[in-house]
């Protein structure tokens, strides 16, 4: 779940009046967010470099607020305040319109054929006549961070570069070239490097290193230039220092790169619909043309508006409400979704704007409906669905044929956490053996039991693989007490209501087994085929698992008994 | 019960002694160990007000073995000038004498003895005076006489660092006669035997008084880990509700059923490698119903099902890889699906407790695997206030009757919600679970008649199992880590109390 940081009072400032930290808490959780922090910058640095750091660092108090992973509208500020606005309907939902420019052609991006080995789609805007201030300009660069670090899964899928207009010009060419071949100045570097030297002096920056790989074993990298040969771009990497903005910015060009082109369209629509504001002609954004190598051209921004048509029957019997048409289609209003009641009295249009593009289905509607009208305040209900219980059905295993412990393999993690975990167990005992070692200090004799499940390789099971529910037991004393752990295995087959008994019944015989000392290890039968062991555990297994006590084991596949 | 002799000496002694006497002065006046009148005075205290005793402490000095040793053949300094003879020593061979070393460098500082390095044949010791004072065997010969008072703390602490003496409690009783005092003794009979009763001579009979302070002998038993408690508690819920228990014994599962499956995208960071464990053997899962496949290729590239689609390149190798479940919504969406190739659909109720796994930063109160619990109701026409009435009586069962709903966001749930309560210690609210409705994108390629709703909740087994038994550190909990202590200890879990 992503964080955004705000300045509270420059949050106050746009919601036009001020909550004490409970009632904006309390909003938060109403719509569906979570005040997570209320803190400062001066606390964030001393919490972790120490307080001498923090000195003199902003005492500006910030809210850390948890957004929901799929709502990149409500990743900054001015997203947030828009959004809130509109739910506590103090303004209408802004309609953002796409623009031709005033003067001449749009600009162009033209993709060229090699960037379909490495990152094959491209999309591109201009944001015309903007006013930055230091917030706003802030909040313009943190937002790209948040959109890399989440709907574009870390500069994999998709890449934003933004760049000053006026110090480059169209038409802008994307291709892509072996690393050696591309040679520019980087974002706040004083000289020009190639790219493959730009690798090398990444490898130790501590924000750039983890997109290297995206790119790192190409024969060709993505790069960008205007029409002078002039690097815009070499994305996913880095932005080229001549075209970068300023608080000075007027024109900002945005291109973002992909490998997922409904990806780029969805980032576009964010960067441009949460900053055209401060655009001389607010909610307008100057579309540019992209060209693909196959010569099919397209506009964007898409800023598409799509509608869908529900009955208010539909969200009614879906939340559990009964609510007039006309109230719903308000309800939806206030969540960006604008509404309209049909002429017949029963439908309802709704509009999902470019900003939402979580909303992808008539139950995504129906959510942000329940959202407005509160999830609190609805009526808890008895569904009066009738069912009868049963435990674990058993008719899943009955069938099961007992299988010979050696047959079976062990399954192997890809990715273990620790190398005590590398495969998944295929039986309780080392567990069992780690917990008396762990309580040493417990007095003797030490008596424990597991019944779970272990995993084996099944080569008829669709995923190749299947549990295995099993009984173990150790018991650990000056003596090993083999005749405690066969008195508790006698005990569970009499459970059982298994007899002693050669055919039909259980019974054990000696057995090899490097696991138990030699001369002290049984096999155990019942209805004539191995379950298992017991015995005594090998000196060498004891101090292995540095025990220092003799220990007898009982070992046994229960699933023939469930 | 202690020598009856000795008991009725004690008696005696007390009987003269006015005003009380002390255990440590009677075991010396006896010429007995003073631990055997510590047992008489034990069992007189047994009979009840016999005598009464007050135990007390008191700090004297006493010679440690050396110091005995020099308190009877003399310092080591002095053994070393008796042992040299007018016309010297070789002083290897002094060195050699098992005082040698300590004593010579005493007398040497004493000037008792001086050495001629420089002698014909090797180092040589000689006398340098007549006649010595061994003071440190008088001192040691003044403490053992017990009068050690006599001794200036100074010289005392000398000789403690010397380790000669050393300084001991004492615990002795301060004895008294009690209320019901007598010098001749019945003995008292601990426990009532069957020869008592054949005979009758029980009547006759004192019997010695029970200790009502003391714990009776733990029983010989067996405990059951708390996990497993709470879990038999959620599972009796669950079947109060009517709810059947899915078969959970599937650890590695496919990434199609665990996400594919729930219309949960390729590219969600769930699937990767931070979020969750993959299977290098077996890598991949071989056998799938293809033409369900094929419908959730289509709702996740394409749409379709009143569904925009994710609009990406689905591919089923992603599916394929095998990992160890991350939830056991897998299991559900295997049962929903199951349910929905019958050829009538009947509404049902399901759930499920058992393991799944998370490749997590592991820390006091996460580890990398844990217990989910889960429900699911399908049916016709449920609401989304149906979903929060069925969870209010879930968690009314629980024992938390104070709940509310916070909108939220999960890949396979519309409307989606996390459950908070209000805790009454922490004043506040605190999250208890998570919940949802399943998304059509989910339920439709499934084959589910369209108009029905199925909803879910979930949450895990160890935190609540943490809250009720008080752990703070999961690993006390769950592991071979689990104190064993706490495993005895735990009471029986009743969830509603």
């Amino acid at each position: 779940m992503p964080t955004v940081s705000v300045k509270r009072d420059l949050l106050f400032h746009a919601l036009g009046r001020t909550y004490s930290d409970e009632e904006f808490d309390e909003l938060c959780f109403e719509f569906g967010l979570e005040l997570d922090e209320i803190t400062s910058e001066k606390d964030i640095i001393s919490r972790e470099q120490g307080d001498t750091k923090a000195e003199g660092a902003s005492d500006v108090i910030l809210y850390k607020i948890d957004v929901p992973a799929n709502r990149y509208d409500l990743l900054c500020l001015e997203g947030l305040v828009r959004g809130l606005q509109v739910f506590k309907e103090k303004m209408e939902a802004p309609r953002y319109r796409r623009v031709s420019p005033t003067s001449g052609e749009p600009q162009r991006l033209v993709i060229t054929e090699e960037t379909a080995a490495v990152r094959p789609h491209a999309v591109a805007a201009v944001l015309r006549n903007i006013t930055f201030t230091q917030e706003r300009y802030d909040s313009f660069i943190e937002l790209q961070e948040k959109l890399h670090q989440n709907v574009c899964r870390k500069r994999t899928l998709v890449a934003i570069g933004t760049h000053d207009l006026d110090t480059i010009s169209g038409p802008f060419t994307y291709t892509a070239k072996p690393p050696d071949d591309i040679r520019f100045t980087p974002l706040n570097q004083a000289q020009e490097y190639t790219a493959t030297e730009l690798m090398n002096l990444y490898k130790t920056d501590s924000h750039l290193r983890h997109y290297l790989h995206i790119i790192e074993d190409k024969p060709v990298y993505p790069v960008i230039y205007d029409s002078n040969g002039i690097v815009l771009s070499m994305p996913p990497i880095i932005n080229g220092d001549h075209s970068k903005i300023s608080l000075n910015t007027k024109n900002v060009f945005i291109e973002c790169t992909a490998t997922d082109l409904t990806k780029a369209k969805i980032v576009l629509d964010m960067m441009v619909t949460m900053f055209c504001e401060y655009c001389e002609e607010p909610f307008t954004v100057e579309e540019a043309e992209v060209v693909y190598p196959d010569g099919r051209t397209f506009q964007y921004p898409e800023l598409a508006y799509r509608k869908e048509t529900l009955s208010g029957d539909f969200i009614n019997r879906k939340v559990g409400i009964s609510e007039s048409t006309e109230r719903i289609a308000q309800l939806l209003t206030k969540m960006c979704l604008r509404s309209e009641v049909m002429s017949d009295g029963e439908q309802i249009e709704v509009e999902i704007p470019p900003t939402r593009s979580d909303v992808i289905h008539a139950c995504d509607i129906m959510e942000d409906a329940a959202m407005a009208y509160g999830f609190n305040n609805i009526i808890r209900t008895t569904p009066r669905t009738y069912t009868v219980a049963n435990q674990c059905s058993q008719e899943d295993i009955a069938d099961k044929l007992l299988k010979n412990i050696s047959d079976t393999r062990a399954c192997h993690i890809a990715n273990p956490k620790t190398a005590e975990f590398q495969v998944a167990r295929t039986t309780l005992l080392p567990g069992l053996l780690k917990t008396l070692a762990a309580n040493r200090k417990m007095p003797l004799p030490l008596r424990l039991f597991e019944i779970s499940d272990v995993v084996l390789k099944d080569e008829t099971k669709d995923v190749g693989a299947k549990n295995n529910r099993r009984l173990c037991a150790v018991y650990y004393n000056k003596s090993p007490g083999f005749e405690v752990i066969h008195g508790l295995m006698d005990r569970v087959m009499q459970l059982l209501e298994v007899k002693p008994g050669r055919d039909e019944g259980y019974h054990i015989q000696a057995a090899q087994d490097s696991s138990f000392f030699p001369g002290r290890c049984a096999e155990i039968f019942a209805h004539g085929k191995s379950i298992g062991r017991l015995g005594v555990l090998h000196p060498d297994v004891i101090s292995r698992f540095e025990l220092t006590m003799p220990c007898s084991a009982l070992d046994i596949d229960i699933e023939p008994f469930l | 019960m202690a020598d009856a002799g000795l008991v009725e000496t004690l008696l005696r002694c007390v009987e003269k002694a006015d005003g009380g006497l002390d255990s440590q002065d009677v075991a010396t006046s006896l010429g007995v160990d003073h631990q055997a009148i510590v047992g008489a005075v034990k069992s007189l205290q047994a009979l009840g007000d016999v005598i009464s005793a007050e135990q007390r402490s008191s700090k004297h000095w006493e010679l440690t073995g050396e110091g005995c040793e020099i308190a009877e053949q003399g310092s080591h300094e002095a053994r070393v000038f008796s042992s040299i003879p007018d016309e010297g020593m070789p002083q290897g061979q002094l060195m050699k004498l098992a005082f040698g070393k300590v004593g010579f460098s005493k007398a040497m500082s004493n000037k008792w003895i001086r050495l001629d390095k420089g002698h014909e044949g090797g180092p040589r010791v000689f006398r340098t005076v007549e006649n010595i004072e061994d003071s440190v065997r008088d001192k040691l010969l003044v403490v053992q006489k017990g009068q050690s008072s006599q001794l200036e703390e100074k010289e005392k602490s000398e000789l403690k660092k010397r380790k000669l003496l050393s300084e001991v409690t004492v615990k002795s009783y301060w004895i008294t006669k009690g209320s019901l005092f007598s010098t001749t003794i019945t003995k008292q009979e601990t426990e009532l035997t069957p020869e008592m009763i054949a005979s009758g001579s029980w009547k006759e009979k004192k019997f010695k008084p029970y200790n009502f302070e003391a714990m009776g002998v733990a029983p010989d038993c067996g405990h059951l880990h708390p996990l497993m408690k709470v879990r038999t508690q959620f599972r009796q819920i669950f079947l109060e509700m009517g709810f059947t228990e899915m078969p959970t014994n599937n650890f590695i599962e496919s990434s199609f059923w665990n996400f594919d499956s729930l219309f949960q995208p390729q590219q969600h960071p769930a699937r990767d490698q931070h979020d969750t464990f993959f299977l290098s053997d077996p890598a991949q899962a071989h056998e799938f119903p293809l033409d369900y496949l094929e419908r959730v290729r289509k709702v996740h590239s394409e749409g379709g099902f009143g569904s925009q689609g994710y609009k990406y390149d689905w591919k089923i190798e992603e599916a394929q890889k095998n990992i160890l479940r991350t939830h056991t919504t897998a299991v559900s969406a295997r049962m929903l699906y199951k349910l929905a190739q019958k050829e009538k659909f009947t509404p049902v109720k399901y759930f499920s407790i058992d393991r799944v796994f998370r490749n997590e930063t592991l820390d006091a109160t996460h580890l990398a695997e844990f217990h989910q619990i889960e429900g699911v109701v399908a049916d016709y026409g449920l609401t989304l206030g149906d979903l929060m009435g069925i969870l209010h009586q879930f968690f009314t069962k629980l024992g938390i009757t104070k709940l509310r709903f916070k909108p939220a966001y999960n890949p396979y749930t519309e409307p989606s919600m996390e459950v908070f309560s209000y805790h009454e210690g922490l004043k506040k609210w605190v999250e208890v679970g998570n919940s949802g409705v399943f998304r059509p994108e989910m339920l439709l390629p499934m084959g589910l008649p369209e108009g029905v709703t199925v909803i879910a909740w979930g949450l895990s087994l160890e935190r609540p199992t943490m809250i009720k038994y008080g752990i703070n550190n999961i690993r006390e909990l769950v592991g071979h880590k689990v104190n064993l202590q706490m495993v005895y200890d735990s009471p029986v879990c009743r969830l509603d109390a």
